[in-house]
């Protein structure tokens, strides 16, 4: 498979950095020029969730609902019900966290075609704190049965996830940063929900990520290979697994490290074990927040402290091939 | 002859109660105080007041009745079966495997139910939606939104976000009844949680309010066709109804909230005599309303 990444994408300094939910926010206004009964609902963030584009674009149909997040839900699931394609964005904790009872209720059940487009997940967030460190979120949509669980691996791959989730036809969750991350894909770059992209053949290891943790496990694969070969994974979406991809590879290297901003407990790392775990055991490391609740810092500072930069992931990759157990 | 039509509404809603206390009984669980209780307004409802085809369940032009206190759904299988939307002998699966009358609705199974519900405080947002829909779609008269809420949802904090949103975009085609029943499981809605003054707070959150005697046949349809002319507005309208209507040894008690008869208190009627005196009960209220007709 060709990837067409962008040219020098290994070279930070020469690489475009923008944000996911930058990527997410063009899309959505992109997919309003051509989808005429696609709606975006607004929480009173939408200027730094990015909705505003649509919003200032095509007033009609855009829904601002204020700080209520449970009536957010409640409005998008009866605009689905009527035949219309709700875009609904927040921040993560308060897009899924708060309602998620209603998610449950009103999106998932009756399998409701309604795209809930976050921003602000992960450590990525920054000096907000851990109350806007949304750490939780894939495992709080990845457990809801039907629901789709995208996790672009940069602001160009956000664009499309958000375009690609407009043909899905049920519940979609899609997961974007805060922070300015590489942007490593190009408009060339398939992208197929569903289907993992092996970056990068390896033979002695599977390093899986998605968001920005992909671009780390890509420059470490690099940095590595003489010492080891890796074969690198862009798990772009969680729900449903890649169970093929993740298997083929898994039985080539016989061992899978999985890396991501976001909680070790129920994660895609988890999502990643549960499968393997059945079908094909191999050992396995999962990297990511390790349960705690982080702190406010500069978001390069986060990722130094909790381990979540190129250096903390190498380092816990190098961990688990030293552990011979 | 409006007269005899509206004797023939009274004479409906008491066979749809003789149904739900036998729906009831077959599945051995189930709420019974507030279906009884609303009865009435879902017969005025389905054969009088909503523009529907039960031949034609997707039909486009339906109104759209969006049940929000999903827990009182068998009294609107009984009123959906007896107006021809599947056959009565389907109420005897209601809460039994593998059956569509799921205990709270299913919108999967009957897309006729417009929505899955019941939990609670979740309707009235819904019902924004397809009112925004709608009205997005170019049909901001025609189909209209009718939201069923119960009294003690207004706990929820969700519903109030939701009357905001509706006064803010001025959802006129937008009416929400309000079963106030006074009661919810865990007694008299005024102990749990004060719900009044609940027609100053719509009227403060920029609603247009009415109320209507929940068991009065022609009150009932006029006052659901006045609120479908108020333009300027949502419209609240609250339906005073007494639980258990219809059945004198459960009316007004919360503790007939969520059981059958045969399973509720028992300090009036014996559990083992408390079907066949409902049942009396409401057969003795038929002839009474037939004989009134024949005057």
């Amino acid at each position: 498979m060709q990837y067409y990444l962008a040219k020098n994408y290994l070279d930070e300094k020469k690489v475009e950095w923008n944000s996911m939910r930058d990527g997410a926010g063009r899309g959505i206004a992109e997919l309003g020029e051509c989808k005429k009964n696609m709606v975006v609902l607004g929480a009173d963030t939408i200027e730094s969730s990015r909705a505003k584009e649509f919003a200032d674009k095509f007033p009609e149909r855009f829904v601002q609902v204020g700080v209520a997040e449970q009536n957010l839900i409640g409005v998008a699931a009866g605009l689905a019900y009527e035949g219309m394609v709700p875009y609904v964005v927040t921040f993560a904790a308060f897009l899924v966290g708060r309602p998620w009872e209603p998610i449950r209720s009103t999106v998932a059940y009756p399998e409701n075609h309604v795209v809930l487009v976050s921003s602000h997940a992960g450590l990525a967030t920054g000096p907000d704190g851990p109350t806007h460190q949304m750490t939780e979120d894939i495992t709080l949509m990845r457990c809801l049965p039907g629901f789709t669980v995208l996790c672009p691996a940069d602001a160009e791959q956000a664009r499309r996830a958000v375009k690609a989730a407009y043909d899905i036809k049920g519940p979609v969750y899609i997961r974007n940063a805060r922070e300015a991350t590489p942007v490593f894909t190009t408009e060339q770059t398939p992208f197929e929900v569903g289907k993992a992209q092996v970056l990068r053949q390896g033979k002695d290891m599977t390093v899986i990520g998605h968001g920005y943790m992909v671009y780390w496990l890509l420059q470490i694969a690099e940095d590595l290979k003489n010492k080891i070969s890796l074969e690198v994974v862009n798990l772009h979406t969680v729900k449903p697994l890649d169970e093929k991809t993740i298997l083929v590879s898994a039985k080539k290297t016989g061992r899978v490290f999985t890396a991501e901003d976001h909680n070790v407990v129920g994660g895609m790392g988890s999502a990643v074990a549960e499968f393997l775990s059945q079908n094909h055991p191999v050992p396995m490391k999962l990297h990511g927040v390790y349960d705690v609740f982080a702190e406010s810092g500069s978001v390069k500072d986060l990722w130094k402290k909790y381990k979540l930069d190129k250096e903390g992931t190498k380092k816990a990759l190098l961990e688990f091939l030293a552990d011979k157990t | 002859m409006r007269r005899v039509s509206i004797a023939k509404l009274e004479q409906k809603a008491n066979e749809i109660r003789q149904d739900l206390i036998e729906t009831l009984v077959e599945a051995g669980s189930g709420h019974s105080a507030g279906p009884l209780g609303m009865a009435d307004i879902f017969t005025a409802l389905y054969f009088c007041v909503l523009k529907h085809d039960p031949k034609r369940p997707r039909w486009p032009e339906r109104d759209r009745l969006i049940l929000s206190n999903g827990h009182i759904v068998p009294v609107r299988y009984v009123a959906m079966a007896h107006a021809g939307y599947f056959p009565k002998k389907e109420l005897k699966t209601f809460r039994k495997i593998h059956s569509n009358l799921e205990g709270h609705p299913s919108f999967k199974k009957i897309p006729a139910l417009e929505t899955s519900s019941g939990p609670l405080g979740e309707g009235l947002s819904q019902a924004c939606g397809f009112a925004l829909a709608l009205r997005m779609q170019g049909r901001p008269f025609s189909p209209y939104v009718w939201c069923l809420t119960s009294d003690g949802e207004h706990d929820e904090g969700m519903t109030w976000e939701a009357a905001m949103l509706a006064a803010k975009y001025r959802l006129s085609n937008l009416t929400v009844v309000v079963d106030r029943n006074n009661i919810q499981i865990d007694g008299y809605t005024e102990d749990i949680m004060p719900l009044e003054p609940l027609r100053e707070k719509y009227e403060a959150f920029g609603w247009r309010v009415l109320e209507m005697n929940g068991h009065d046949m022609e009150e009932i349809i006029s006052t659901l066709e006045e609120s479908k002319a108020i333009q300027e507005a949502p419209v609240c309208i609250i339906a005073n109804t007494i639980p258990g209507k219809g059945v004198k040894f459960m009316e007004h008690r919360y503790e007939w909230h969520g059981v059958p008869p045969g399973k509720g208190p028992e300090d009036v009627v014996p559990r083992a005599e408390q079907v066949q005196e409902a049942l009396r009960e409401l057969r003795a209220l038929g002839e009474k309303i037939e004989a009134v007709d024949h005057d």
